[in-house]
Order: C-alpha cells, then sequence, then structure tokens
C-alpha cells in the first residue's frame, strides 16, 4: 500500500505539474476567502465605528432633534425638517425643579462654514452652543480656556477650536490669541479642545465652537434665531437615564402645548436607541456580506468540482496506468481528494494573505475601518480545505471506479 | 502470491522452484461477455490454457479474435465472466478490485504498447512506479529502480523524462518497469507495435534475454515476425483457441 508521504508528493506534482489549471482552481476559493475575510472585518469594523461613535456621544446623555418622534419601525418623518426646538426650550430644562434627573443641558445649533486665518482657509463645523457642552460631551482641554457664561452672555467673539482644526489652521506658532475670521466677523481663539484619540471620526475633533449668543446673533442669525439643530442632555447618573428621559418628555411636550406623546414635533435618542438601530444595520450589514461570502466560497467550491471534473477526464489514461500498475481505488480517490485539498489550502491561505493586506490597504484609500479577525482567518483555511474536499469527493470517486481497461484505452 | 511482490532476487529464486508444480497461467474454461443494453457480445467463448513458469508465450489472432480481452484478463485488468483464472496458483476471478489491484502490482509486469510512461516524471521515477504502489521506502525505490535501468542499458538516461528519449528508450524505460517488481509474469501488449525496426530487435532481443533468464513473458502481437522470438505460439480465433503451439507456417495460413 501507497505510504501516505507518497501519496502527498503525488498530489503536489499533479498540483505543480498542471500549474494554470490549479491557479484557476485556487482562484475560486481565494476570491471566497478573501470575501469572507474582508467582510467579517467591515462588519466588525462597523460595530467597532458605532460603540467608538457611542461611547463618544457620552454616558447618561440624551440627544432631543427636531421633528416627530421616532416610530415603532425606526423611521423619523421629517426628522430636522422644522426647526421646533429652541434655545428656550433648553434653557427651560436648565435647573428646572420639573426635572430633577437632568444634570446639564447644551443647546446646540450647527452650521458648515469656511473659517479663515491670515491666508489660510478650512471647511469645518460650526458649533453654537453654552459652556455646558464641554460637560455634557467629556470634552477636555488641550489649551486655553472654553466658553464662559460671561462670553455667552455677552456674545463675545470668541472660539474654541478642535484639536484637527487647529492644526489645520496653524501650521506654526501658538493660536491661543490669535484671531480667526468668520463671514467677515473677528473670533479671537481662546482654547483648543484635547482630541478624542479612541474614535477615527474626525468630524469630533475638527470643529469651531463659539458662545450660542455669537452664533445666533453674529455669525448665523436669520429667522431661526432661537431655533437649536439639537439639546443635549445629561442625566445625573446611568440610573435615572430614563427619568431624564421622561421629565425631559413632559416638559418639551407641555412647552410645545402638545398633549400626546405620539405627536411630538421632537424626538429623543438615548445612547441605547442608538446603539440597537446601529446593531440592527449592522446585523443586516452582516447577514448581507455573509450572504455574498458564502456565494463566493460556493462557487468556488464548484468552481474545484468543474475543474477536478477535467482534470479526471484529461488524466484517464495517467489513472488507467497508475491502476495497472497496482494503485488501489482507495489510493487514486486519496490522491485526487489531497490534490483537492492543497488547492483549498493555498487557495485559502493566500486569500487569508490578500485578505489581510486589504484590510490594512483599503483603509487608506476609503473611509472605512476594517478590523483583522484573527479566527476568521484561521476558519477561513479551514473551510477553504474542506470545500476543496468535499467538492473533490465526486471527481475523485469517479476517478477511482475508472475501469482500467477503460483508462488505459483511452490513449 | 503476496510473497512474490516484494521478492528480492532469492525471492525470484523461490518461485522458479515452486514452478516446476504450479503454473504461471491456468485457465479453465474461461468466458467474457460484454454486454451493452440487450445485445450480449461474447469477446472469449471457453479459453482453457496452461502457461508453465519460464514460457515465452506468444498469442496472435487477427484483430476482433479476443486477444486483447485474453491480454485483460490475462493482466487482472478484468476477470472473466465464466469460468476460471488460476495465477500462480490461487484463484483470481473474483477477487474484489483492491486485491485485483495488489495481485497486478506483485505479480505481474506490463508492457504496452504506447509505453506508458509518465511524461512529467523521469525515466528513473516512472521505473519507480509500481515499487511506489507497493509501499517500498524511497532510498530502496531508488536502488532498485537504478538496477532495473542498468539492466535495461538506460542507466546514463535515469535523468530525462520521456519526451528527451526515443521510441525504443522509452519502450526499454518500460520494460525496466515491468521488471523493478520481480514479477512473476511479464506481460507486453503490441510491445513493437509503435517502434520501427531496429528499436522492435532492441526490444525483441530484451524479452528473449528475460526468457533466457528463466523469466515467464507473455506477448500479445499479430506480427509475425514478433511472434518468432517466443518459443510458443497459441492462436486465438473468434474467440477460442485454434492452436496451442502453433508453427508460424500454420499460422500464416491460418490468417
Amino acid at each position: 500500500m501507497m505510504t501516505w508521504r507518497d501519496s502527498i508528493l503525488t498530489a503536489f506534482d499533479a498540483v505543480r505539474t498542471h500549474r494554470l489549471r490549479s491557479v484557476l482552481t485556487m482562484l475560486g476559493i481565494l476570491i471566497g476567502i478573501v470575501a469572507v475575510i474582508l467582510s467579517v472585518g467591515l462588519g466588525q469594523g462597523a460595530q467597532a465605528q458605532v460603540q467608538a461613535d457611542i461611547n463618544q456621544l457620552g454616558t447618561n446623555v440624551l440627544v432631543v432633534s427636531p421633528g416627530s418622534a421616532t416610530s415603532s419601525t425606526g423611521s423619523r418623518g421629517g426628522f430636522g425638517s422644522a426647526s421646533t426646538l429652541t434655545f428656550q426650550n433648553a434653557q427651560a430644562l436648565v435647573n428646572s425643579p420639573a426635572a430633577p434627573d437632568v444634570e446639564a443641558v447644551a443647546p446646540v445649533s450647527t452650521a458648515n462654514v469656511s473659517v479663515t486665518y491670515e491666508t489660510t482657509n478650512w471647511t469645518t463645523q460650526l458649533l453654537g452652543t453654552t459652556p455646558a457642552w464641554r460637560t455634557v460631551r467629556s470634552r477636555e482641554l488641550l489649551a486655553g480656556r472654553f466658553i464662559t457664561d460671561v462670553d455667552e452672555a455677552t456674545a463675545a467673539p470668541v472660539v474654541v477650536l478642535g484639536p484637527d482644526t487647529a492644526t489645520q489652521l496653524f501650521t506654526s506658532g501658538n493660536p491661543i490669541g490669535q484671531s480667526i475670521t468668520y463671514n467677515g466677523t473677528q473670533l479671537q481663539v481662546v482654547g483648543i479642545l484635547a482630541p478624542l484619540s479612541s474614535n477615527e471620526a474626525t468630524s469630533n475633533n475638527d470643529l469651531v465652537v463659539v458662545p450660542y449668543s455669537t452664533y445666533a446673533q453674529r455669525l448665523v442669525g436669520g429667522t431661526s434665531r432661537n431655533a437649536v439643530s439639537s439639546i443635549y442632555v445629561k442625566a445625573t447618573g446611568s440610573g435615572t437615564l430614563s427619568g431624564a428621559y421622561q421629565e425631559t418628555q413632559d416638559l418639551l411636550l407641555n412647552l410645545h402645548g402638545i398633549t400626546t406623546p405620539t405627536s411630538a414635533d421632537f424626538s429623543i435618542a438615548t445612547q441605547q436607541s442608538i446603539l440597537s438601530a446601529a446593531n440592527k444595520v449592522d446585523t443586516t450589514m452582516a447577514l448581507m456580506l455573509g450572504g455574498i461570502a458564502i456565494i463566493s466560497l460556493l462557487v468556488g467550491g464548484i468552481g474545484v468540482m468543474n475543474i477536478m471534473l477535467v482534470s479526471v477526464t484529461e488524466r484517464i489514461p495517467e489513472i488507467g496506468l497508475r491502476k495497472a500498475l497496482g494503485a488501489r481505488p482507495g489510493v487514486i480517490r486519496r490522491q485526487f481528494l489531497l490534490e483537492a485539498s492543497i488547492l483549498g489550502l493555498a487557495g485559502g491561505l493566500i486569500g487569508v494573505g490578500l485578505g489581510i493586506l486589504g484590510a490594512v490597504v483599503i483603509p487608506h484609500f476609503v473611509a472605512t475601518r476594517i478590523e483583522i479577525s484573527i479566527p476568521a482567518a484561521i476558519a477561513g483555511v479551514f473551510v477553504a480545505i474542506l470545500i476543496g474536499i468535499s467538492f473533490g469527493v465526486y471527481p475523485a470517486t469517479r476517478a477511482a471506479r475508472l475501469a482500467p481497461i477503460d483508462a488505459l484505452r483511452n490513449d | 502470491m503476496t510473497d512474490t511482490g516484494n521478492a528480492a532476487p532469492t525471492g525470484e529464486v523461490q518461485v522458479l522452484q515452486d514452478a516446476a508444480a504450479i503454473p504461471v497461467i491456468e485457465m479453465i474454461d474461461v468466458g467474457k461477455v460484454y454486454s451493452s443494453g440487450l445485445l450480449e457480445v461474447p469477446a472469449l467463448r471457453s479459453i482453457s490454457m496452461r502457461i508453465e513458469t519460464g514460457e515465452f508465450v506468444a498469442i496472435m489472432g487477427p484483430s476482433g479474435s479476443g486477444k486483447s480481452t485474453l491480454m485483460h484478463i490475462i493482466g487482472c485488468l478484468d476477470v472473466p465472466t465464466t469460468g476460471d483464472y488460476r495465477l500462480i496458483g490461487h484463484s483470481v476471478s473474483d477477487l474484489p478490485e483492491s486485491s485485483l489491484s495488489d495481485v497486478r502490482n506483485r505479480v505481474i509486469g506490463f508492457i504496452f504498447q504506447q509505453f506508458n510512461l509518465l511524461a512529467n516524471m523521469t525515466a528513473q521515477r516512472n521505473v519507480e512506479l509500481p515499487l511506489v504502489y507497493a509501499g517500498v521506502p524511497a532510498d530502496e525505490r531508488r536502488a532498485r529502480a537504478q538496477l532495473a535501468l542498468e539492466r535495461v542499458g538506460l542507466a546514463d538516461r535515469a535523468g530525462h523524462r520521456p519526451g528527451e528519449l526515443s521510441g525504443g528508450q522509452q519502450q526499454r524505460v518500460a520494460i525496466a518497469r515491468a521488471l523493478v517488481t520481480h514479477p512473476a509474469l511479464i506481460l507486453a501488449d503490441e510491445p513493437t507495435g509503435n517502434l520501427d525496426s531496429v528499436s522492435t530487435n532492441d526490444v525483441l532481443g530484451l524479452l528473449e534475454e528475460l526468457h533466457a533468464e528463466g523469466r515467464t513473458v507473455v506477448m500479445i502481437t499479430h506480427e509475425n515476425e514478433v511472434a518468432e522470438s517466443a518459443s510458443r505460439i497459441v492462436v486465438l480465433r473468434d474467440g477460442v483457441i485454434v492452436d496451442h503451439d502453433a508453427t508460424l507456417a500454420g499460422s500464416v495460413s491460418r490468417s
């Protein structure tokens, strides 16, 4: 009986001899494995991204947005279409006896603007808010100070820069005390926010913060002077989040003269609700990507079977000779199965290599995050071998069943 | 029979000694019917014959006479439908496929018309092939293949691939492959069918030498000049043996 070592060497020989065919066979599996590695990586990357975004929001924080409430299906009609929230709404929540669970409230108005320092232009997000924003969003300062109540009261032309914004505008020198210009208005830089390193979303590090009064009166103004984009509400603790939710809802409904919560003209999102919505999206994406990966692996497997069948047909004389010289049917089957699993292994290893390479390279070109999953890589290689073997069974059995005389007659 | 397979030269002597009592090939009323759908085609009707150890037998017959079928049965590449076929005293008529593989590996050395060497392997590795299936360790395989190639005068061509060898050289490599297992029977199927006259003489000379050394050789051919090399000629026609020891003149007159 042929030794396993010789069987493996013979299979390697066959793979090496028919190079082009081997590469083509491998290609199907390879693409499938790359798809698996990338889809798992994308899924995990997206999840990590969402998690980081949500952590960024700060714990115990509610976000009140204008527009109708979140419906049961999760879609929000008229989101942001009407500025139903006002600066006064936010102020009403501050230190209200009706809202004992609310620790801090920060109304926020935003606009995309272009600011200038000397000859440098930079497009960024302008944020008009109150000093409480820092508490609510848990932001640290890199230098200088944050906006104060005095700034707010006097609509002072002061600005706090996000760390990225500071780097973009001031290539050298200390920005504190310098002035930047927006729309002809000079704003003095009083502070720089510390970067949020755990997160890759640049919007948290690229922004300029001014007092709400400055935003409304000096910079953006217009008819909707009192309207805000959103109100951030921080609860006193994680245990009081639902209390704060209820109080905020009741108070705002009351202020807006609405009796039923279902017809509210605003919506309140919690970290939890954002998380579950994000997870729902994640699950959908993971299912879709997983489906694509499974289909590509299946196609790869059918490719293996197809080419192995061609290989068997092409090598009928060889199989016949080997049988005539004493190869048992089992040995022939083993040889073809080994060939198929070598192709699977090679395709799997190369696929994992390319997948990891893709996971490293792609984020440099596309704004996406791909995690490298070692379990997925290991599983990928095993799945590749498994596909090679399972789709190789039929061709190998056919080869093993060839009668030596039929096989020899073929030449 | 199992012991003869891996037999070193000493074992071979053993076979030769046993041979006095037991014929290498003994067929009793062997018949073979090929059925395709409703049609049943008898290829062999009732073949009974003995081939003793050390004989050099040529099996002749016109095409369609059943000599290929007989060759397949002698070579354990196919099994008879009826009758009994004994190879060195053991019935192989009802053996399962994998046992037949072992019998072919250990007892029979094949030489084919088309040489049937594997194109991507060197002569050396082609000769080693039957030993691979016998599970012989690599270094012993190498040594035995080298000896076999020396025997056919191709020791210096061991590293060449079939494509780099002439037809005559390729057939000699195939003969070395047939010899390497020290088989009890060398079975040659039209061994000179694809060769020019020089190479034909070369190959027939080798077979005669092997015969002179005491080996049993069975050769299927349709050429008189080739059959001349044999010590006995069996003539087949329409699936029956019409002559167990023909003279060439006789076989010519029949065909």
